[in-house]
């Protein structure tokens, strides 16, 4: 994380679901972000990979401050914009807007599209009804859409299109971070590539900088410059795209890399047992240690956090020079 | 339109339209329609209690009035309590159930323990106590039934207005810097609309049933209004011998009643956002 | 197509009356799947695959007819059944169900148990038990299968509610029940798209052992053509209703025939640089074209190849091998 960081984050924890009960003991929360720090450079597109429930949405609402922080710092530009409420929090991080994953349940089915990326203006103050109807015709194909999309209804278009209004309804607000969460999700092959060729061109055309959290490792590896691997609630390794792909060296990040079905029906020799953790309480030692193959008993007490493996590639394992990686289970272009 | 078809479709939907129309406009054009409309007031003890007959295709009553006109002319009278009740119920009721729903805390607590309260109070027994209080009129009934019926639909929009508060289109809305209130008033009560316009049809009907109950317990329109409820109460001294005279009234109210739930029924159908098209 | 086959379909085409119009969902389906095999059914979204799957259970919605073709298993018709005969031998019995999405699959006021026994009480065989030791058999078969399927904790299993499991879990529980009753085959339907990725790669591992352990068929449905290099023994790819190519899965992936088919492989980032998709998009089944229809979107196409009526026909490679398209056309003018 260097100082000229358009968005940093430091420490951050995020704490789900407590609850106070009359008469019976409280629920405890659930650190769903446990202590993460990360940097995001100008201009990048960052992914951010993990399984369900390591909390990868949970830190993209957490940044776009629909939720609230427990501990640690995020600032933008510079400036401290963490430890506010969720409404004075969307004021002060404008610059930051969402993408959500399902783009047709992100759309109230009662209106229009034209009415609702126009919506999107008047919510930001913009008062004159014909100055908001042109930006909106504007913006429809600078996402390649047809101008006849402006006054059809979510339930009357495909998912592509659903996404492509997604992106127009927070373009117009001219942010400068976009929250990409699982842009290809349900996508056909076919057309997740136009809409990832989409994403670039804005990002080139309007000097975007994403966070693009996915599981689709194939798609992460393709559009990312870095990679940030995350497991219940914490960020265990973190390396340009290549590099983790080409060298993974945390033994999750290895086991995911061979779990994506091949296309030469190669099997990989790493088989996970188990199933990904919910955000852990807190307990102490390497949250993997449980299902990994090479946790010993250190691993299981110390907390492993996030250092330097080389330059630019940093991981949360104590082991991880003595992993030897297969040929096999390294790329998942098959 | 493609509502309109699928509405089409639906028999007893535009059964029930057929029947609420028809009363609308007897209720409108009552005085038109009716053959005999001095029947309000005047009396001609000369054809008291007929059968019915062309003349008098529902017969007389005791005073010797035209029955037909009679339950004509007893629409408007029906329709104006159920429109009344159901509106100020409607604008009661609704905004409360849409703050409970939306807000955690207190307000929203006391909200619907207020509606719980007022759920309890029955309906009849109340419209009796504010009758001691006030003369027995149409004025007491309306407004009995107007006090306890608000919380159906604060229950109604405060339901929907809880479901619809954690779908992702209100995330995406609050993420974009939406206020509370255009949350809930541009998109939830669009959303929330159908089930309250469903309850609010079927409510008319409901309300002239009740209305027509407290008529013929003579808590509600006096005579010589001709109400149908208070009509069925006069007819009770002269069955089983004048059938006519608690039968029609009997069978308006039926009819009006049943008009209503299906139309109610039927809307609920097609109240629904993905039948929207755009042009 | 022999005799020894346990499920064929031919010249299936299914039209859906809705209130859009007539739609030709179905035009022209042909695949054969024998014993002990795993047929995996590709195509993307709207290609038409649920509707062939609810053809083959027979709970197609209301408003679909059956225009031509027929379906036969185990040597008799489905399409001529009555409800009650699928319903007494086939649905459960005979043809086990494994849907897409476990969140939504089980009921969540029942426990696991009941619903479970409700499937055995139906479908599975009695050998002469009844009350209490009827049930007592039962359990134990179900107790059994569960341990089979890898779910932990089998016996506490029958007292929980759906809610108490994760994704993973739930499928497992699908899947033994969809084995409850000793079928011959088996139709899953896209059932690892909902899970995550290692979860997926365990799921999968379980669906070929069971295949062989238990000589169950497979009919597995999907748009994802790794999962079908990992599991697949023969594939069946279908576009807009019609099937275009089929054959051993190594056979169709490493050579495809179709133009489709190319394009598809072609667009998996295991052979595509950068995001390659498919231009155009899927045809509406309103207005569909009489013959290919595949041809707007085809590089290869031919004037003829909008009026030519489908006919899957063996390749040279051999008779499993097949195809639909003017190339491979001899008596096709070039």
């Amino acid at each position: 994380m260097s100082g000229d960081d358009l968005l940093a984050i430091r420490d951050l924890t995020v704490l789900l679901g407590g609850r106070h009960r009359w008469l019976r003991a409280p629920v405890a929360p659930l650190r769903a972000v446990d202590g993460v720090s990360l940097g995001l450079r100008n201009g990048e597109v960052l992914g951010l990979v993990g399984e369900s429930g390591c909390g990868k949405t949970t830190l993209g609402r957490t940044l776009l401050g629909l939720q609230r922080e427990a501990g640690g710092e995020i600032r933008l530009r510079g400036r401290r914009v963490s430890g506010l409420a969720p409404a004075s929090a969307r004021v002060a991080r404008r610059e930051i807007q969402y993408v959500h994953q399902d783009a047709g349940a992100a759309l109230d089915p009662w209106w229009s599209v034209g009415h609702t990326l126009e919506e999107a203006l008047r919510i930001q103050g913009l008062r004159s009804g014909t100055e908001r109807r042109a930006r909106v015709r504007m913006m429809l194909p600078a996402v390649g859409l047809d101008a006849s999309a402006y006054a059809r209804y979510p339930h009357e278009l495909s998912g592509g299109q659903l996404r492509r209004i997604s992106l127009a309804r927070i373009l117009l607000l001219e942010p400068r971070i976009v929250i990409l969460d699982e842009p290809t999700a349900g996508l056909d092959m076919s057309v997740q590539a136009t809409v990832l060729n989409l994403l670039l061109e804005l990002r080139r055309r309007l000097g975007l900088t994403y966070l693009f959290i996915s599981h689709d490792l194939s798609v992460v590896q393709r559009l990312c410059d870095r990679v940030a691997i995350m497991y219940a609630g914490r960020i265990i390794e973190l390396a340009d795209a290549r590099a983790i792909f080409e060298q993974p060296r945390h033994p999750y990040t290895r086991a995911l890399l061979a779990a994506a079905p091949r296309l030469d029906g190669i099997q990989p020799s790493v088989r996970l047992r188990g199933e990904p953790p919910r955000a852990t309480a807190g307990a102490a030692g390497c949250a993997f240690a449980p299902r990994c193959a090479h946790a010993d008993a250190a691993c299981r007490m110390q907390d492993q956090v996030l250092h330097a493996a080389t330059a630019d590639h940093e991981v949360a394992c104590r082991r991880w020079q003595e992993l030897v990686i297969p040929a096999a289970d390294i790329s998942c272009r098959a | 339109m493609l509502v309109l078809r699928k509405f089409l479709r639906d028999i007893p939907a535009v059964l029930g339209l057929a029947i609420v129309s028809a009363v609308v406009l007897l209720a409108v054009f009552g005085p038109l329609i009716a053959p005999y409309p001095g029947d309000i007031t005047a009396a001609h003890l000369a054809r008291r209690l007929q059968a019915p007959s062309p003349h008098f295709p529902f017969g007389t009553d005791d005073l010797g009035r035209d029955m037909l006109s009679r339950v004509i002319l007893g629409a408007p009278g029906a329709l104006e309590v159920a429109l009344f009740v159901v509106v100020v119920a409607l604008v009661v009721g609704v905004p409360l159930g849409l703050i409970a729903g939306y807000t955690d805390g207190w307000l929203a607590e006391l909200i619907m323990r207020v509606t719980d309260v007022f759920l309890a109070l029955p309906q009849l027994v109340l419209a009796l106590a504010l009758a001691e209080l006030m003369t027995p009129s149409l004025r007491s009934a309306m407004l009995a039934l107007a006090i306890t019926y608000w919380p159906y639909f604060t229950r109604i929009a405060f339901a929907e207005t809880r479901r619809l508060r954690t779908a992702l289109f209100v995330d995406a809305l609050a993420g974009l810097g939406a206020s509370r209130s255009r949350i809930i008033l541009a998109h939830i009560l669009p959303n929330a609309a159908s089930a309250l316009i469903v309850r609010a049809t079927i409510g008319l009907g409901f309300t002239i049933l009740v209305a027509a109950t407290l008529g013929f317990l003579g808590m509600g329109a006096t005579p010589p209004d001709p109400d149908w409820g208070l009509m069925i109460a006069q007819s009770r001294t002269y069955l089983p011998g004048a059938w006519w005279y608690a039968l029609f009234p009997g069978l308006a109210i039926l009819i009006a009643v049943l008009g209503f739930n299906l139309l109610g029924d039927g809307l609920r159908d097609i109240v629904d956002p993905r039948l929207r098209r755009s042009r | 197509m022999s005799g020894a086959d346990l499920l064929s379909v031919s010249g299936l085409r299914i039209s859906i009356r809705s209130d859009e119009g007539v739609a030709r969902v179905l035009d022209h389906v042909d695949l054969t799947l024998a014993r002990g095999r795993v047929l995996g059914v590709v195509g993307e979204s709207g290609c038409g695959k649920s509707t062939l799957i609810r053809a083959i259970m027979g709970i197609l919605p209301a408003g679909a007819h059956v225009d031509a073709g027929g379906i036969r298993f185990e040597g008799r018709d489905l399409l001529r059944m009555t409800e009650t005969e699928l319903n007494r031998g086939i649905r459960g019995g005979r043809i086990g169900f494994i849907p897409q999405d476990p969140y939504l699959a089980l009921n969540p006021v029942f426990t696991v148990g009941t619903q479970l026994m409700e499937i055995m009480r139906r479908h599975a065989a009695r050998d002469g038990k009844r009350g209490s030791a009827l049930r007592a058999a039962f359990r134990a078969r179900l107790v059994a299968l569960l341990r089979r399927v890898h779910l932990p904790d089998p016996e506490g299993a029958f007292g929980r509610y759906p809610h108490q499991f994760s994704g993973g879990q739930r499928q497992r529980l699908l899947i033994a029940a969809a084995l409850a009753c000793a079928p011959g085959l088996l139709i899953a339907d896209e059932p690892t798209t909902a899970l995550d990725v290692t979860t997926q790669q365990q799921i999968l591992d379980l669906l070929r052992a069971l295949a062989g352990e238990l000589d169950v068929a497979i009919l597995f449905v999907t748009h994802d053509l790794g999962v079908v290099a990992r599991l697949c023994d023969d594939m069946s790819v279908i576009y807009a209703g019609q099937t275009v190519e089929s054959g051993p899965t190594r056979q169709v992936l490493d050579h495809p025939a179709h133009p489709y088919t190319r394009a598809l492989v072609a667009c998996h980032p295991a052979r595509a640089q950068g995001f390659a998709g498919i231009a155009g998009s899927v045809p509406s089944p309103l207005a569909p074209s009489p013959g290919c229809r595949f041809a707007p979107r085809c590089a290869e196409a031919a004037d003829g190849c909008a009026h030519r009526a489908p006919h899957l026909r063996p390749m040279p490679q051999g008779p499993e091998r097949r195809v639909d398209c003017r190339l491979y056309d001899p008596a096709a003018r070039p």
